[in-house]
């Protein structure tokens, strides 16, 4: 069977909820009920089949083709299956995913991995502001599955995360890893201002020193055991995450946030 | 059926059923892993007293262990569950989390998930940091000498204790060399374990006892020294008898080890003293795996 291929016939100048084309929805409906499902689009109702070309059989393999940062909420509450996103792909990419596979070929908007459960977001561009945080107002973030991002992370990253990993090629914005729970995130390229803002537990780890904080305080340098076990597990990728000259089990732990209950960490590859 | 000169018995061995798990201890080196497994499969030889049976079931390389240092498998074999449950936790507790770099892993990934570190982690004071990783959750509890790291649970299987073997010798040094052999040869079967002392026992025992506080009591029919005694199962050259004892996962695991240990036993033959091979049983009644000596050996 070959993929469910939805092929974007023209950029829309407002924004379309995607939300209703995901593998668990579409999987027992022939091509004409597929064509004919409505997508918000701004304050209007479109067809499918309006803004889409459509091809392909297979629910559980869906490829979206000249995507644009218009389309919102692609992958929502994902359940199974997989999404490949040809483009780039709006906000809410991946929210309250509860499992399976989806992959961006270019950037992401806002708020992408929003409340995450679990499974595998792939982005191998750049992600906004907010990636695996809590939707405004609520507590819980991320709360399992891994996003590897190729390139770099607007601000507040894993905000409220608890539990999964975030691994990041490139740079993260300010307030990463701000309110976080638990979980992990890693950084090899730089981080910016008020890094792990009010976290209450959960693991940054960085490949470079971010900025000194009064937040955070130095626990010394140290050999962890289960870095080598983190490592591992991101073999399956692929990724800068899963080279061997990567991993590292000596850090400089800094524990915070001190303004909080100071539980979290910071760990630091030592060159 | 005679091999090599060694009479093999037309009898088996009873077995019962037990419930088994595995961990893997790692260290800084292989010595350090070595002193905390054999300090966790201490005192565990038989279940009459000591709450379990436990056993060094191999070493193994750093590329077969979860963090990649040199480590050592141990099983742990119990009545129930419960006991099994209980027993590896205070183990675990005592003997792991104290030994100088070792970390705690589960061998055993499908079964009934029985707590590893899940409760050890309190000794972390609230300062224990927990990671889920591919699905299996660690603990790190900070300890003096940097990090305890332990999984979360391990798993809890179905098994067989009790599966044994004796050598029957014209001395007791040719008793107890051909039982080395058999040892030698049995480590390297997986997923058994041979409890006693070097894995071997002199202390057979019978059910029941002239003493109604005591339940078992020595194998007489097997005691040399009772050879004009009591009704014997020794013949007058015979000197000294040594038994083996066997845990294993699986009755086909069982039937390997006996059959290697047996063989090797066999290869040193009549002429270093091997006189006999035979086992100890309960009529049948007591446990439903027999391991029937000729039937291994054929």
């Amino acid at each position: 069977m070959s993929a469910l291929t939805f092929t974007l016939k023209q950029r829309l100048d407002q924004r379309v909820d995607m939300s209703p084309l995901v593998c668990q929805k579409l999987a027992d409906l022939e091509l004409a009920e597929i064509a004919a499902i409505t997508l918000q689009n701004g304050k209007r109702k479109i067809r499918v089949d309006e803004i889409f070309s459509i091809a392909g059989t297979d629910a559980q393999n869906i490829v979206i083709k000249n995507s644009f940062g218009k389309l919102d909420f692609i992958g929502k509450e994902l359940e199974g299956g997989r999404i490949t996103v040809e483009g780039d792909a709006g906000a809410y990419l991946g929210l309250g995913m509860k499992s399976g596979a989806i992959e961006v070929s270019g950037d992401v908007g806002l708020y992408a991995a929003c409340e995450m459960k679990k499974g595998e977001l792939v982005i191998n561009g750049n992600a906004g502001d907010f990636l695996g945080a809590a939707l405004p107002g609520n507590k819980m973030g991320m709360k399992g599955g891994t996003i590897l991002v190729k390139g770099n992370v607007g601000e507040r990253a894993g905000d409220h995360m608890r539990r999964g990993n975030i691994l990041i090629e490139g740079n993260a914005g300010d307030y990463c890893g701000s309110r976080m729970t638990a979980g992990t995130i890693a950084v090899m390229g730089q981080t910016g201002r008020y890094l792990g803002f009010a976290m209450r537990r959960g693991t940054l780890l960085l490949w470079n020193q971010p900025q000194a904080s009064a937040r955070f305080n130095d626990c010394g340098a140290h050999t962890l055991a289960f870095l080598p076990i983190l490592f591992a597990s991101f073999k399956k990728l692929d990724s800068k995450f899963a080279d061997n000259s990567a991993a590292f089990n000596r850090v400089q732990r800094y524990a915070g946030d001190m303004s909080e209950m100071g539980r979290g960490e910071v760990l630091v590859k030592i060159s | 059926m005679i091999i090599n000169g060694v009479a093999i018995d037309a009898t088996f061995a009873e077995a019962f059923p037990m419930k088994a798990t595995r961990a893997i201890i790692t260290a800084q080196n292989e010595k350090w892993a070595m002193i905390s497994a054999q300090a966790m499969t201490g005192f565990a030889t038989s279940v009459i007293a000591c709450g379990c049976e436990a056993g060094i079931e191999r070493v193994l390389d750093p590329s077969e262990t979860p963090d990649g240092r040199p480590g050592v498998s141990i099983m742990i074999f119990a009545m129930g569950g419960k006991g099994l449950a209980k027993q590896l936790e205070t183990r675990a507790g005592q003997c792991v989390l104290t030994s100088p770099t070792s970390a705690l892993f589960a061998g055993i990934d499908g079964g009934t998930r029985i707590a590893l570190g899940k409760n050890l982690r309190y000794f972390g004071d609230g300062f224990q940091v927990s990671k889920l990783i591919d699905g299996k959750r660690y603990w790190r509890i900070p300890v003096m000498d940097g990090e305890f790291l332990t999984e979360a649970t391990t798993g809890q299987v179905d098994a067989i204790g009790g599966g044994n073997f004796l050598v029957l010798a014209e001395s007791q040094p040719q008793a107890l060399a051909a039982c080395e052999a058999a040892i030698e040869e049995m480590r390297k079967i997986p997923n058994v374990i041979m409890p006693f002392p070097g894995g071997v026992v002199r202390s057979g025992s019978k059910v029941g006892s002239k003493y109604a506080a005591l339940g078992a009591s020595t194998n007489d029919a097997f005691c040399p020294t009772l050879k004009g005694m009591t009704k014997t199962d020794l013949s007058l050259e015979i000197e000294s008898v040594m038994e083996i004892v066997i845990d294993g996962l699986t009755k086909e695991d069982i039937d390997k080890a006996m059959r290697v240990g047996i063989q090797a036993v066999c290869d040193l033959g009549a002429s270093n003293g091997i006189k006999r091979i035979s086992a100890g049983n309960y009529g049948g009644k007591l446990g439903p795996f027999h391991f029937h000596l000729q039937e291994i050996m054929a």
